[in-house]
């Protein structure tokens, strides 16, 4: 249907506003901060433009270097991790819905609330939980004669960002499960009941023909499981602190960053040059692998 | 037609918003009389004491009735954020409460702040050890007014002393028998815990310098003599290993504010800490006996150091358009009369000179500072990224939960301080 020239001017006059946002508050700053990276600083003052060097030395130089690629380890950990179970679970709650298990209605409402609490409130209320002497995990533990099983979940490095993913998942689970819910509904039901005539079983009829023809989801959740794990931030800033402790083992490029370019910690000072480029290569990061997850994702939907 | 009455209802919306806008705007005849006023931005850290520093500014607009000081604090975490953002877009407050050393120097050296040594001549009564921390090391000007200085200390519960029939300890190994006979009692020794890394840093400045060999130590640092991997330091950090077995269960999950409540609470027999932590003590648990002594020495009879820094300062945004009635301000700030009223109600140690400290509490921490060495990171190190601050902060946390050792601390301290400071190249 052609457009009149009215309904354009229509349609620009309510996209505006909207437009309006994006390019003051994210595009304008994104090209603020690759400004922002290629000067060296005086404290928070704009110094001498020094072309590459800040990204040179994010990649070369200690500590820099050390600390983003523990950073980026630990945005691999939680994609990785997150990946595996939570969108795995997701599949799986997802599917039990689908079937149409007893209480069916309440579930898919349950494991959608905690998405809908604030981050903040959720990692204030874990730390508490997770709180060596006080929190109800220890205590529990305590109280059933587990004693030895007691831990410094937040304080233990080998345990710190386990413990603030689980969080994670536990808050976000419901969101892949509904969005494979729906996926698995929109598959025709002809199709399922063609697979039964033919006699295919439970299990393949899951993994032959569900799975493929939900591909289209598996894809969404997919780039939005890599974009969110690039971007961790708050959840290890209520748990953990901005310090990414202990001993940098929670640290992501999200804090890394925000460390960095504020000097947002007590001990710290803002060293803007370095922080933007930090920013930068997330940005770069973020762009690159969405793009690179969409393309290998073409082509494998299931046309009906 | 309903497209038309569409757009006249927004018309409508339209006019009575732009209406409703005008209808805030003050009349001119109040705008003549808040001409005539001065008001002060003054931004700060301290949520905790917005009463107090209200109070103060009453007392001032008694002496100064055309100026008006307006007092906001932001949250101590945000406030550096908060702060540079504001003063960047020029929208930074008049007067500001500014923190020590190398904090300063974020805003000193780009010339955000304006030099007061002649805009506030009671700067000159200041002592020298005072003003250190708020004169910036490109230009030696001083750019603040100190209000007070910490000291580190080890607060103990004197109830459990009485109790168990202990005494203050003077010596190393007559502390750690004090921590071993309250935990046969059944109490926990140490509130300290590890997951607040500065906390650790805190640790560091109140038990190393009596091993390292406080002043003499850190002048042949800051002089390039030595460096953080001399024996003499990795040794002090040693020392530390040797409490944790009197520290709380799973102590690197131990939180700062958790630290504080097993105190207040009488849970814990010791917190090692800042003398800041006093006024929260008394004010949580007012019922509560507790007092501080100096990080015990190696063997009896040495000098006992405690680390002892500037905390912060009032300085001025060199942008203010009103610079006589900041500078009114920050005179009074520096007068005995401000200096006396912060001490009193803060419990701070005051640096304003004539300042009479009547607390027994304060008292006991100018005897203290009378052998007091600088608090090695913050003094001496906080000038640049990475600062000496979040490399021990970070890898006292890898040597208390044993995943590298004191070797390796100093090690990586030095690399990142060496990336910068002139001294270790």
């Amino acid at each position: 249907m052609k457009k009149t020239k009215h309904q354009s001017l229509w349609i620009t006059f309510f996209v505006l506003p909207g437009l309006l946002i994006v390019l003051v508050f994210i595009v304008a700053p994104l090209f603020m901060s690759m400004y922002n990276s290629m000067f060296s600083w005086k404290s928070i003052a704009r110094d001498q433009f020094v072309g590459m060097e800040n990204f040179h030395k994010i990649f070369n130089q200690y500590p820099y270097k050390d600390r983003f690629f523990n950073a980026m380890g630990n945005n691999i950990q939680w994609f990785l991790s997150t990946m595996l179970i939570q969108n795995s679970l997701g599949i799986l709650f997802g599917y039990l819905l689908y079937k149409k298990i007893a209480g069916s209605a309440v579930y898919q409402r349950v494991f959608f609330i905690p998405v809908l609490f604030s981050i903040v409130a959720v990692g204030f209320l874990w730390s508490l939980y997770m709180n060596p002497n006080m929190g109800i995990i220890n205590r529990f533990l305590k109280d059933v004669g587990l004693q030895s099983w007691t831990r410094a979940w937040l304080g233990d490095e080998a345990l710190a960002t386990p413990s603030i993913i689980a969080v994670n998942i536990w808050r976000w689970v419901g969101f892949p499960t509904l969005v494979f819910y729906a996926g698995f509904n929109a598959v025709p039901e002809e199709v399922v009941e063609a697979s039964y005539l033919d006699g295919i079983g439970e299990g393949r009829l899951f993994t032959h023909i569900m799975i493929p023809l939900i591909m289209p989801s598996i894809m969404v959740i997919t780039v939005l499981t890599l974009i969110g794990s690039l971007n961790v931030f708050e959840q290890i800033y209520t748990m953990a602190g901005l310090e990414g402790g202990p001993y940098y083992s929670t640290d992501t490029l999200g804090t890394l960053f925000y460390r960095t370019a504020f000097g947002a910690v007590d001990s710290g000072l803002p060293e803007v040059g370095i922080g933007s480029a930090i920013a930068v290569v997330i940005y770069v990061l973020t762009f690159f692998f969405s793009a690179l997850s969409i393309i290998s994702f073409k082509g494998k939907e299931v046309e009906l | 037609m309903v497209k038309k009455f569409l757009l006249s209802v927004l018309m409508c919306l339209i006019a009575f918003s732009v209406f409703a806008a005008g209808g805030q705007e003050s009349s001119p005849a109040e705008d003549k009389a808040v001409e005539e006023m001065v008001t002060l931005d003054f931004w700060s850290w301290r949520t905790e004491d917005v009463d107090i520093y209200n109070n103060l500014i009453d007392q001032f607009r008694e002496k100064n009735p055309g100026i008006d000081v307006n007092f906001t604090a932001y949250k101590n975490t945000e406030y550096n954020t908060v702060l540079s953002a504001a003063i960047k877009g020029g929208s930074g407050p008049d007067i500001i409460h500014l923190k020590a050393y190398g904090g300063l120097e974020t805003y000193a050296q780009p010339g955000y702040l304006m030099p007061l040594d002649d805009k506030v001549p009671a700067l000159k009564n200041f002592s020298e050890n005072a003003v250190r921390g708020a004169t910036s090391i490109s230009d030696g000007k001083i750019y603040g007014v100190p209000f007070a200085s910490q000291t580190l200390v080890i607060y103990y519960n004197k109830a459990m002393y009485k109790e168990l029939g202990l005494s203050v300890p003077e010596t190393w190994a007559e502390f750690l028998a004090n921590l071993e006979t309250m935990k046969k009692a059944g109490i926990t020794p140490l509130a300290n815990g590890g997951k607040d890394g500065w906390t650790l840093e805190v640790l560091q400045g109140v038990i190393c310098p009596n091993f390292y060999g406080a002043n003499d130590y850190f002048a042949d640092l800051t002089s390039g003599k030595t460096d953080f991997t001399d024996d003499r330091y990795r040794t002090s950090l040693e020392k530390l290993q040797e409490l944790r077995p009197y520290m709380p269960d799973n102590f690197m999950g131990i939180a700062y504010t958790d630290m504080q409540m097993l105190f207040i609470n009488e849970m814990a027999g010791h917190f090692i800490g800042g003398s800041w932590e006093a006024g929260y003590f008394s004010a949580q648990n007012p019922d509560m006996e507790y007092d501080v002594f100096a990080g015990p020495v190696a063997k009896a009879g040495d000098t006992r150091y405690a680390s002892a820094f500037l905390d912060g300062s009032f300085g001025m945004n060199a942008e203010t358009e009103a610079p006589e009635a900041a500078a009114a301000f920050l005179s009074f700030m520096a007068s005995s009369q401000a200096g006396q009223y912060l001490a009193d109600n803060l419990k701070q140690k005051s640096d304003v000179p004539g300042v009479q400290f009547t607390d027994p509490y304060l008292k006991k921490l100018g005897e203290l500072n009378k052998n007091s060495t600088p608090y090695i990171m913050l003094v001496g190190f906080r000038y640049e990224q990475p600062t000496g601050s979040s490399l021990i902060q970070s890898t006292l946390q890898g040597l208390l939960a044993d995943s590298i050792d004191s070797y390796e601390v100093v090690d990586q301290v030095q690399e990142g301080v060496a990336t910068w400071y002139k001294p270790f190249k």
